[in-house]
């Protein structure tokens, strides 16, 4: 193994946060900083335009991570065993190469609430430990609004994100979202223009008495320039978005927001095809990282500090193989690396309008919709056992041909099969009927989902993949089912056709989606948490652990929250720990 | 699989490979005169038989009706399949294949069996019977409820989606005869002045394929790797 020459700043992953953290450290100080980032460099918008084949990208995932290097495994309890996740089903997984996921996502943009950093004092306080879900594991982040609220807003003008403002420093505002928290300033990109099915649920919704607004979304409604002189185009709703790279150079990413910055700065440098392994570490401090190249040379780069700022989980995992923290037992509640697996708690409903919408034509986030939902469910809720909740939106993120012929979607009723003359008939006169509202938001942490190392399945190169045990609870199906009556109330009016009836039965979701958090928490104690509230390791302080990974339990969509943390990390690190190296208190 | 086995092509009639069939903008079939002949179709990975058995079956699942037209076997489905099985897709070499390899007991997960989709296929298609071409459309039917449950149905019932409606360079949705039937005016790179003017009604174009829009040739994976 070649030791190579040392660094001060060893970042691994080229993604959202890692990419974030790099251009704060290479433009606010002289440290040199190196990012280690597993797959290839960013091939540019010629390339992404090739990338607009549905097959290769989307069908067959051919830009996305590896799925035969191993991905992650799933069980529901502790009692079964764990099945690896053998090829990615549904949405994309995670991505590879510079950009990484923040390449190839759907742009969806929401803030959390102010609440949702303290969730476990709030509802305690709101409701009584007593009439909350068994086994609940939530904590409190151990950041307040007035803290992550600039950083949010930073992350927003660094990619231009659009949107209305319900909520300007205390003063509501109709036409934005009017139950979000309070925001610092107006989105820096006006609102998108909104095609029909859109608009079609925020007329119905308006005239029910619900406050709707546009969904904020980090694909440009128009051309922008960010604080930091980078100038991108506004979209082009070409409709294949969350999946794809984007061709013009809309949808943030950061290729386009920050890479310009960085890699204009001499203290930077990107290492590519470079698969961290492990963080050394010794007395209570991190030496550097060893990564193989793509010829399987292995490499040790030391650095004064580490950040790890892969996929959540596989910084999580990283942790593991590495050696730094007890792992997380349910049975006992001891241990503080594996804790807190969560997902974004979803639902929503499909169902038809009588007329044709295009949905070839949108982008991700192209959506409208509604925040009565989002946060506290109120004492309505509670009474039928739902706590907390998430936006409803009804959107029109483009669906390219096969994506959007799906299953070949039928109102019930119309064929007797889901194939053969009388279905295809049928899919065909409704393909361009087919909508669907999407609900997201709270996610609760229960001590019984967890991640730790599979005992039976390894990735490429020998090292055990990461085991998620988890399993959604009665309280995940009744909060889910609250707000799919209210789903199901809007589509009917709206006129919608084939509109499902009643809650859904059975069990929730259990394999891993996209929007996974947990397992290297952030909190105030390093008895149940990994993480300070900088995103300091607790134990080794000159390794900082950045992503969804130190999500105690999850609120709205994932990116923002991931993004808002890098800045609050970033300045801890700039404005505090470079100056005195230690542990932050 | 064997790479080294003779050549195998497959007649098909000419049209039965798209291109002549043509949509009005509302949508509506108009069949133009159909060109004489047949046209040799190298085959990747079937043989002629299954390659025939696997038109047939794909016809049936997505058959040519009078309401909304043509159906999988003049959309080129087979052609799609045949040129995904024999590419990387084939033989699993994106899956995670590590051993063992058991069913979920809550059946999440996705798919969890061993066999690959070329495995999938060899052994699928003499489970609808040796004399499939030679019986009536309705006894084809019959046999696939037979099977509708199996991995390989699945399997053939994706495909067949994804080759009716996937870009013309990988063999299905030939002469776009699919987006035209949807109303899908493919890859399209700008839509920003078309974005919401067109509400509630159809937005008619005729459709162009990825490389017809970009004004030049894009490599599909399967061409450019072998399984």
């Amino acid at each position: 193994m070649q030791t190579l020459k040392k660094v001060d700043v060893v970042i691994v992953g080229g993604g959202w946060a890692g990419m974030i953290m790099a251009k704060e450290i290479a433009t606010r100080t002289s440290l040199s900083v190196l990012l280690l980032e597993r797959g290839g460099p960013y091939q540019g918008l010629a390339a992404n335009h090739d990338a607009k084949d549905e097959v290769d990208t989307y069908v067959r995932h051919r830009h996305t991570e590896n799925a035969a290097d191993g991905l992650v495994t799933h069980r529901r309890t502790p009692q079964s065993r764990a099945n690896p996740i053998r090829e990615f089903v549904g949405l994309p997984f995670q991505g590879t190469g510079m950009g990484g996921s923040g390449d190839h996502w759907g742009g969806t943009s929401p803030r959390w609430t102010p609440e949702s950093f303290k969730i476990a004092t709030h509802l305690k306080e709101l409701h009584g430990a007593s009439k909350l879900p068994p086994n609940l594991a939530n904590q409190d982040f151990g950041v307040t609004w007035e803290e992550i609220e600039p950083c949010y807003m930073r992350a927003e003008e660094m990619m231009g994100t659009c949107g209305k403002a319900g909520n300007l420093n205390g003063k509501k505002i109709e036409g934005g979202n009017v139950f979000e928290g309070p925001r610092s300033k107006e989105f820096p990109s006006p609102p998108h223009t909104m095609p029909y099915f859109p608009l079609l649920f925020a007329k119905t919704a308006k005239e029910m008495g619900y406050h709707p607004f546009p969904m904020p979304s980090s694909t440009l409604s128009q051309d922008y320039t960010s604080p930091d002189g980078v100038s991108s185009k506004g979209c082009v709703y070409c409709g294949h978005c969350s999946g794809y790279p984007c061709h013009v150079g809309a949808k943030a990413s950061p290729n386009f927001r920050l890479l310009p910055i960085v890699e204009k700065k001499k203290n930077f440098k990107v290492q590519t095809h470079a698969n961290v392994r492990r963080v050394v570490h010794k007395d209570g401090k991190a030496v550097g990282v060893t990564y193989l190249d793509q010829s399987g040379n292995e490499f040790m780069q030391p650095a004064e500090t580490v950040v790890l700022a892969a996929w959540g989980l596989n910084n999580t995992r990283l942790l593991m193989l590495s050696k730094t923290d007890e792992q997380y037992d349910p049975v006992t509640g001891k241990g503080q690396l594996g804790r807190n697996l969560t997902y974004n708690m979803g639902g929503g409903i499909s169902f038809f309008l009588d007329k044709p919408q295009n949905n070839f034509m949108g982008a991700g986030g192209l959506a409208m919709g509604i925040g009565e939902m989002l946060g506290d469910l109120g004492d309505e809720g509670a009474k039928e056992g739902a706590f907390r909740g998430g936006i409803v939106f009804a959107y029109n993120q483009g669906g390219s041909p096969v994506l959007a012929f799906g299953n070949g979607h039928i109102p019930p009723g119309q064929a007797h099969s889901n194939w053969g003359a009388e279905w295809k008939d049928a899919a065909i006169k409704w393909n361009e009927r087919y909508v669907s509202f999407l609900n997201t938001g709270n996610c609760f942490a229960y001590s019984h989902n967890y991640v730790d190392l599979d005992p039976t399945y390894k990735d490429k190169w020998g090292d055990p993949l990461l085991r998620c045990t988890y399993d959604s609870t009665d309280a995940d199906l009744k909060q889910i089912n609250y707000i799919r009556k209210k789903n199901i109330e809007i589509a009917k009016a709206m006129g919608g056709i084939g509109v499902p009836s009643g809650p859904i039965q059975g069990r929730g979701p259990g394999s891993p989606s996209p929007h996974t958090h947990g397992g290297a928490i952030m909190g105030l104690s390093p008895e149940t948490s990994v993480l300070n509230r900088y995103l300091q390791h607790w134990k080794i302080p000159n390794l900082w652990v950045l992503g969804a990974n130190a999500f105690p339990q999850a609120d709205e969509h994932t990116t923002m929250t991931v993004l808002g943390l890098a800045y609050w990390a970033s300045d801890a690190f700039i404005g505090r720990y470079v100056k005195r190296p230690g542990a932050l208190s | 699989m064997n790479s080294m086995k003779r050549r195998e092509f497959i007649e098909l009639s000419a049209k039965t490979l798209g291109g002549l069939l043509i949509f009005s903008l509302a949508g509506e079939p108009i069949i133009m005169n159909a060109q004489e002949g047949t046209v040799k179709v190298p085959l990747r990975f079937f043989t002629e038989q299954e390659a025939k058995v696997v038109v047939a079956a794909c016809e049936r699942i997505f058959p040519a009706t009078s309401a909304t037209g043509p159906g999988a076997a003049q959309a080129g489905v087979m052609v799609y399949i045949d040129r995904q099985l024999a590419g990387p897709y084939g033989t699993d070499k994106y899956r995670y294949t590590q051993e063992p390899f058991i069913e979920s007991v809550d059946q999440d997960n996705g798919y969890q069996g061993k066999e690959n989709p070329r495995e999938t296929y060899r052994a699928g298609i003499p489970k609808l019977g040796a004399d499939f071409l030679s019986i009536s459309p309705e006894q084809q039917d019959e046999r696939l409820r037979g099977i509708e449950k199996t991995h390989f149905f699945e399997l053939l019932r994706t495909h067949t989606i994804e080759g009716m409606f996937c870009d013309p360079m990988h063999g299905g949705n030939a002469g776009m005869i699919g987006w035209q039937m949807i109303g899908n005016p493919g890859p399209v790179m700008n839509f920003r002045e078309a974005i919401g003017k067109y509400n509630g009604v159809a937005y008619a174009a005729k459709p162009k394929s990825l490389a017809q829009e970009l004004g030049h040739p894009v490599k599909a994976w399967e061409d450019e790797e072998r399984g």
